[in-house]
This record gives C-alpha cells, structure tokens and sequence, in this order.
C-alpha cells in the first residue's frame, strides 16, 4: 500500500467517525427524549413509541439504511447518502439508548422525588437538578456499550455507496488488486476506535461506582 | 395492477431470501453456540494452555465489525489461496464471530459459579468433559438464556450485512425487487415485518426456555 492507499484510509476513518459521531449524539438525546414521552404514560403515544422500540431493534442496520435511502426519493425527499445513513443509524441507536434510558427511570427512588417537591422544588428543577445527574452517571455504561455497537454497526452505510472505512478497502483493492492489505489497515482502525471507546467506558463505570453510591 | 399486487405476484423472491436467511441464522446460530462452548471448555480446568490465544480471539472478534470480518473471509483470503463462495464465506463469518460472543457470555456465567461444584464433582470421580456436559453446561445454558437471546437477534441483524458480500438472502430480496419495479416502500416493509416476525418468535422461544428453567429450579437466575 502507497501513500495514497493510506489517505484514502484515513478519509474512510473520517467518515465512520463523524456520521457516527452525528449519530450517537443525536441518538443519546432523542432516546432520553422518547424514554421520558414513555414513562409520562400518554395514552396513544406510548403503544406508538413502543411498536417504534421493538421494530427498530428488530430490524437489521443494512435493511433500515436501504430503506430509507431508497424510500425518500418515492416521498419527495431529496436528501443524500449521508444524511440518509445518519437518519438510520440515529433510529436505530435512539430505540436502544430510549431502553438505556428508561430502565434508569425506574430504577430511581421516588422518595428523591417527594423531598424534591416537599422542599419546593418545581418538577422541571427537580428533574434538571436532581434527577438527570444521576440517571446519567448510572446509565453511561450501557450508552457507552451502544455507541460501540453503534461503530460497529456503520459499516451498514456502505450498502448505500457512502466511502466508510469498510467501503475504502474496495476502492484501495480496485486499483492495487491486493484486498487483504488495506481489510486489515482498516480492521485495525476499527479496533483502535472500539478499544478507545471500552477504554472510555471503564474510566466512566470506575467514575460512576465513586460518584453513585 | 396496485404496488402490494406486484409484491404478491413476485412472492417467490421474498420466500427465496427469507428461506435463505432462516437457514443462514438456524446453522450459524447452532454451530456458534457450539464454538462459543468448546472455547468455554478449553478454558476449563486448572492450567489451559489455549487461555492466551482464546482470549485474543475473543476480544479481537468483540472489537472487529461483523462487515469486515466478512469482507476478510471473501475478498481477503483469495488473495493467499483460500477461496469460498459468498454463502460458504457469509456463514463461516456469522460461526466465528458470534461465537466469539457466545462464548464470552458463557465465561462471563462460568466465572460466578460456587467453587465447590467442581470439587464435588471431582470427588464423586467426574472426568474433565463429562463434568462439563453434564453440570456446567446445562447450567450455564438456563443462567444465560436473557443474554443469549440478545445474541441471537444480533446474530439475526448481522446476516442482512451479507447483501454486501452477495448473498442472496431477505434483504438482498427486497433491494432487487426495489429496483426491478420502484417500489422501496412495500418491499421494504415486507422484510422488516419478516425480520420482526422472526425476533418475535426468538423472544417466545427464550421464554419458553425460561419455563423450562423455572421447573428445574432457576426461576432467579
């Protein structure tokens, strides 16, 4: 592999990480977003956010980006490979994060609540003051767990033509005709991406036993 | 003739793929499970030699995506002689990867078992395998059943991510069909109705297993 090869991997790498970047930021935030619409309870948007959660983990990453991708031309949308790949990876990172979520929800003690509001507190500052810092601590080890599965899941952008670290080894093997090089280049990549994540997700769980007890 | 008629005409196709895709997840799942149980043996006993060398699997396999895995059994292994056909390529990938997870679950099991299990069994004159079919497997398969389930759906999901390397399974239907006759939206909905039939029929499946456990006395595990 010449230099080139190199820089064609580098900008693969770069893409992986910034649609999956996009990806895990907005999907951590709708996922608290639809945990909270699911433990309100209201009536139809619960069984609607349900049917979502449970179709949304059931449906392969590959599937969902060529669906979307193919489907919005049909609706009118123009969007591009891109944003097409970030909308399915946001939907299917957003339903686990939601369940993240949601089981920290429930796992939390009422009775931070009623002294919350016995002391005055209105349920917006109890929520932004008391409850989310700590439901936060206690769920950033499995959101963690997602967003390597969710880097492990990218490469399912390349089935729409968007030039990921996967899809680069295609290009690179097309002009040398030697594919096994640059798969390992980028397998090594990926792995250097998930170990910095693991590494990332022991420094939060240790953060996390000290600051919740 | 309505988009659904055309579907319903072209039934074969999506019958093809789905066949094909049950049929991909049915082998590699069993098979999985089997490496994922044999690496959990070898790790076995007091002093295994293939600790160092299953642990780098294992943890290799956990930090690789399924998609290059597959892309290195059937674009990178022509290249020093070995050469399998996308199907061949696509299931041994599906085996060795999620095998590698299988087996992580079961050790992750393994290791909260009571010492004394062992012992017992050893002093009641157990060899090495027949205490392992016979008191920590059977064990370690009702304790884990949650995780496992889990396992299998991804296993499920992974198996789209051979439409990439060609093989001929549901979605790989629906992405042909799509194109035959510009009709995305019902194709697609089709198979991920497939897809969710099937996970639904997984989560039924480990429920019944977990019935199975609680009559045998694992009903906290």
């Amino acid at each position: 592999m010449d230099s080139s090869a190199w820089g064609l991997l580098a900008y693969g790498a770069w893409t992986t990480a910034w649609i999956s970047g996009i990806s895990i930021a907005i999907g951590v935030l709708l996922g608290l977003i639809v945990a909270l619409l699911r433990v309100a309870r209201i009536p139809v948007v619960h069984q609607v956010l349900g049917t979502y959660i449970s179709l949304a983990r059931a449906t392969p990453l590959v599937t969902l980006v060529l669906f979307i991708f193919l489907t919005a031309p049909t609706m009118g949308l123009d969007i591009n490979r891109n944003v097409a790949g970030i909308i399915a990876l946001t939907l299917n990172t957003t339903a686990f994060n939601a369940e993240i979520w949601r089981s920290a929800f429930n796992n939390f003690s009422p009775e931070q609540r009623e002294a919350a509001l016995a002391i005055g507190m209105t349920p917006w500052v109890y929520f932004r003051r008391i409850m989310l810092p700590q439901i936060t601590i206690t769920s950033l080890p499995g959101l963690v767990n997602e967003m390597s599965f969710l880097i492990k899941g990218s490469p399912a952008v390349a089935v729409i033509g968007v030039v990921d670290l996967a899809r680069v080894t295609n290009r690179i093997s097309a002009v040398t005709y030697e594919p096994l090089p640059p798969i390992l280049a980028a397998a090594a990549m990926y792995m250097v991406m998930i170990s910095l994540l693991v590494w990332l997700q022991r420094l939060a769980e240790r953060k996390a036993s000290r600051l919740a007890v | 003739m309505s988009n659904w008629e055309i579907l319903w005409s072209s039934r074969d196709v999506f019958l093809q793929g789905f066949y094909n895709t049950l049929q991909l997840f049915g082998i590699s799942a069993v098979l999985a499970f089997l490496l994922g149980s044999v690496m959990v043996f070898l790790l076995e006993g007091s002093r295994p030699r293939l600790k160092i060398p299953l642990r780098i699997f294992i943890d290799g396999m956990r930090m690789l995506p399924f998609l290059i895995l597959a892309y290195l059994l059937y674009y990178g292994l022509p290249s020093v002689g070995i050469r399998m056909s996308a199907w061949y390529a696509g299931l041994t990938a599906l085996v060795l990867y999620h095998g590698a997870y299988f087996a992580e679950i079961l050790r992750g099991c393994r290791t909260t078992f009571p010492l004394g299990q062992v012992e017992a069994a050893t002093a009641q004159g157990f060899s090495l395998p027949t205490m392992f079919l016979r008191i920590i497997w059977p064990q370690l398969i009702l304790k884990t059943r949650g995780l496992m389930g889990n396992q299998l759906i991804i296993l499920l999901k992974d198996t789209a991510f051979l439409v990439i390397i060609t093989v001929r399974e549901l979605t790989a239907a629906a992405n042909s069909l799509s194109s035959t006759y510009f009709i995305p939206m019902e194709a697609f909905i089709v198979v991920i109705g497939f897809y969710w039939l099937i996970s639904i029929g997984l989560e039924q499946f480990i429920k019944l297993i977990g019935r199975y456990g609680a009559k045998r006395g694992f009903e906290n595990a």
